[in-house]
């Protein structure tokens, strides 16, 4: 009884082992995948791009294999990798990523032609990576309750008594934090570190991501919360329309963080002409179209408009550090924020 | 009439019963296999200078660590608070509903921690679904925040309380009931014959699934960070995640592995070096202990435990997946993805059993050092990050066998690597109640080592096999991170979909998966629930060994 048992537990778990290996579309392995296809390494969500790689294959006849991750463990993945990567293009959700991709020389260096296109705040310097859209810091707020002109030209403004009970913002996530990491390069770490004593002494709500900071402005809880600026929309086109609408930071405010989701070629790729059109593609006319109309991002590429209403990024200065260079200033970033009891 | 003797095995008598030098090299390569993870983190920590080491011998480092030891303790305890009881009530008591209690109070073991977090948080956390419910009724205009300690303790304690609450049930129902007969015959009331008699019985599963506990808490990022509670995973975590400088985090790994073999020895030591095995079985049915005026308090613990760690990450799953349904989600992804977890959890289940059975024969019947290390050399894996596995098999599988990498094998090995003790425990302890006289006895009849295995041993281990299959099944379901790195592109299950959707924000797409996950995993559990309740429950007679 108890053999017979055992015996058909393995009988189920082989068969649906064998199921299981049906399943994927592609086999692993160089050999099996056909001579146009390109592997993407992606730290972007499928929600979002799966969309824009399916119109990709179409345009081009070019097939994709696409491994989906979290940004971050994709580059610790590459990294550990090294010379034997699959992948051909890595995209990532953020500039950090890509450095430390970059400064190991595991990226190949982008033609010109590509390099160019792209406006220089959101490029490496040395050509290793290009931006393909950008996400920008703002204080997203309750339109019920507050206009535009009530809120402070600069994040700062936010530590007066004033706001005590009225913000609210997500610590723990990776965009808060680098605008932190921001902060300390702009400002030093002491000025940092008053206004985050500022903050806490306003006695802020934390809230786990940016989705329920701004669903919990949206439902009245605060009136203001520090997001990436298109989070409003992706709320709302879940939950309908929501009384919440972006504040920008501008003239180099600390508050006015620009980051950038880009891409790179790894210098192993198999398949770098594959990998190059792609690169193409997303900052190209398809691809800045695509994340300008459905991630409500901003366009790199001159001559690309945000679809909505956004302030342009002239207006905004982004501060001016090094996006991929971010990564230095993270530890000290996360020690403040433990130090005021924010983590 | 049993005879109840309990004393330190002699030295002497240094088993060799089942210890044939096969089995030590197989041994051997299972040992060789679940320590892939640290000699990666060896050889990522040699490449350490002088920077390196500056950025973790700080006070911060040693504060971190601090910080999880006392979330472990503290969720180690009040897993043992909660499991113990509950596997009592459940086991020997005429408690209402015992059947039902049986699998519902087993059940937060389905749950993901993160998903577990994200539910605490959505219900009881500032946008808390409850609050408003609970301001009502109490008057209470603010609850305390429960981000930081109170909450990684809480979400903590209630999804891995079940480890405790099945390792225990399961002791308890083999326990003999002629003891407690002997205990009365000997004066004792039953409070004191539970305390002086059974609960030193059931020392070696309580330290099992305490230690489960313990280590699974060390481990944790996904509850901790969500909950906002400094943890020393955060420190590896950054160094991987932020800084991008595995040299750091890996010294910070083999810290935490450190840590964890304190815990070990600890629990080692605890253990005692007594053993208990039974020879004989029989059918006599234990007897039902009425509750009598405990009934409601026990009724009302029983509830409060399963609606905190059951109905109400439940609850917050189903109202996102019936405000997803409006929008009409594509369901196909959900079943394939559900194949897939299936498929690769069951693979991983049963590698595991087959892993378990070497290391649980040789630690079982052998003493001395071979014994000691084959009964922890499993845990290793366990104690670590599952980033931090899937990033040394990431590098292993690349480099060295790029043939097995990113396929379905290499997920199911590092499902082995990182369950194994949860396999190895139960057949452990299932082997120690048996005994090694039976093998004796059979050997003596002129039968071999193998027909001796096969007709004497594997059936009365198979319970403690299938326990531990079912454990790794349920937590390989759930696992994320090195699915997540390991799998074939393009593959799915259903923990990479419930990724999928709450990375985007879009909680509505994770509800679905997370729920058909939480019904996949009730099967195996109802089983395991039931196969425990109607085992046999063997006569044991303690001897010395």
């Amino acid at each position: 009884m108890r053999l017979r048992l055992i015996t058909a537990v393995l009988g189920i778990a082989l068969l649906a082992t064998a199921c299981g290996d049906d399943a994927p579309a592609a086999p692993p392995g160089s050999e099996a995948e056909g001579e146009g296809t390109v592997t993407v390494y992606s730290g972007r969500d499928e929600e979002f791009v799966g969309a824009l790689f399916d119109q990709f294959e179409a345009d081009t006849g070019i097939a994709l294999d696409v491994r989906y991750g979290d940004s971050a463990e994709l580059a610790a993945t590459i990294l550990e990798e090294g010379d034997s990567s699959p992948a051909d293009v890595f995209l990532s959700q953020d500039a950090g990523s890509l450095g430390a991709i970059g400064a190991e020389g595991l990226f190949t260096e982008l033609p010109s032609d590509i390099i160019d296109r792209v406006d220089e705040r959101f490029r490496s310097e040395d050509g290793l990576w290009v931006g393909t859209s950008g996400r920008g810091r703002v204080a997203a707020y309750n339109t019920d309750k507050l206009s535009d002109e009530d809120l402070p030209d600069s994040i700062l403004g936010f530590t007066d008594p004033e706001w005590k009970g009225r913000i609210g913002f997500p610590p723990t996530n990776s965009s808060f934090q680098a605008f932190v990491a921001a902060m300390i390069e702009l400002e030093g770490e002491d000025a940092t570190r008053t206004f985050l004593e500022g903050l806490v002494a306003n006695e802020p709500e934390l809230y786990e991501d940016n989705g329920s900071t701004v669903r919990a402005i949206a439902a009245g809880d605060v009136e203001v919360g520090f997001v990436n600026h298109y989070y409003i929309y992706e709320v709302a086109a879940e939950d309908g329309e929501i009384p919440v609408a972006n504040h920008f930071f501008t003239a180099g405010d600390p508050g006015a963080l620009v980051n950038s989701a880009g891409a790179g070629i790894l210098a192993t790729s198999a398949n770098p002409e594959g990998a190059q059109t792609l690169i193409e593609y997303l900052t190209g006319e398809e691809g800045q179209t695509y994340f300008s109309t459905e991630t409500w991002e901003y366009p790199v590429v001159a001559g690309y408009e945000p679809s909505v209403d956004l302030v342009p990024l002239d207006e905004i200065e982004s501060p001016d550090i090094d996006l991929s260079d971010l990564a230095g200033t993270i530890e000290p970033a996360l020690d403040l924020l433990a130090e005021v009891g924010l983590l | 009439m049993a005879i109840a003797v309990r004393s330190a095995p002699r030295r002497a008598e240094a088993g060799r019963g089942g210890s044939a030098p096969g089995l030590l090299i197989m041994g051997a390569v299972i040992g060789a296999i679940v320590l892939l993870p640290v000699a990666y983190l060896v050889v990522r920590a040699s490449e350490a200078d002088s920077d390196s080491w500056n950025l973790i011998l700080r006070m911060r480092t040693v504060w971190l660590a601090l910080r999880s030891l006392g979330l472990a303790a503290a969720v180690t305890l009040a897993a043992i608070a909660i499991g113990v009881p509950a596997a009592w009530l459940t086991a020997r008591t005429d408690l209402p509903g015992r059947r039902i209690w049986t699998l519902l109070l087993a059940l937060p073991l389905v749950i993901p921690s993160y998903v577990g977090a994200f539910a605490l948080l959505a219900a009881l956390g500032p946008r808390g679904l409850l609050r408003g419910p609970i301001a009502r009724v109490t008057g209470w205009e603010t609850l305390p925040d429960i981000g930081g300690f109170p909450g990684a303790f809480i979400a903590l304690t209630l999804f891995t309380y079940p480890y405790v609450y099945l390792l225990v049930g399961a002791a308890i129902r083999g326990l003999d009931p002629g003891l407690e007969d002997a205990a009365r015959g000997l004066g004792m009331n039953r409070w004191r014959g539970f305390f002086r008699l059974t609960l030193p019985l059931l020392r070696p599963s309580i330290a099992t699934g305490g230690l489960l506990v313990a280590l699974y808490t060390l481990h944790d990022f996904g509850a901790v960070s969500m909950m906002r509670f400094q943890a020393f995973t955060q420190a590896i975590y950054l160094q991987y995640k932020g800084a991008f400088d595995r040299t750091p985090a890996a010294i910070l790994s083999l810290l935490l592995i450190a840590v964890a073999a304190l815990i070990l020895i600890a629990e080692r030591r605890a253990r005692g070096r007594a053993r208990y095995s039974s020879v004989r079985s029989s059918a006599r049915p234990p007897q039902q202990i009425p509750l009598g005026r405990w009934r409601t308090p026990a009724l009302i613990f029983c509830s409060v435990v399963v609606l905190f760690a059951f109905v109400m990450p439940m609850a917050v799953i189903v109202w996102w997946f019936v405000r997803g349904l409006a929008s009409g989600d594509e369901a196909r992804l959900t079943w394939v993805a559900a194949g897939g977890s299936v498929g690769v959890a069951a693979a991983g289940a049963v590698m595991a059993t087959f892993a378990a059975l070497p290391l649980a024969l040789i630690a079982a019947r052998r003493r001395g050092w071979v014994g000691a290390l084959a009964d922890r050399v499993s845990w290793f894996g366990y104690a670590l990050p599952g980033l931090v596995v899937a990033l040394s098999f990431v590098f292993f599988a690349a480099n060295f066998t790029p043939a097995l990498y990113q396929t379905l094998p290499l997920v199911v090995l590092a499902y082995v690597v990182l369950f194994l003790p949860q396999s190895v425990e139960p057949m452990r302890t299932a082997l120690l109640q048996v005994g090694p006289r039976l093998e004796e006895v059979g050997r003596s009849l002129g039968r071999s080592r193998g027909q001796v295995f096969r007709s004497v041993v594997a059936p009365l281990i198979s319970r403690g096999a299938l326990a531990g299959a079912a454990l790794v099944f349920l937590t390989a379901m759930k696992e994320l991170p090195a699915t997540l790195l390991l799998r074939p592109t393009g593959f799915e299950t259903l923990a990479t979909r419930v990724w999928t959707g709450a990375t985007a924000g879009l909680y509505s797409k994770a509800a679905g998966p997370a729920l058909l996950l939480v019904v996949i995993c009730a099967v195996p559990l109802y089983f395991l629930a039931r196969k425990i309740e109607v085992a046999q429950v063997p006569e044991m007679e303690m001897h010395p060994e």
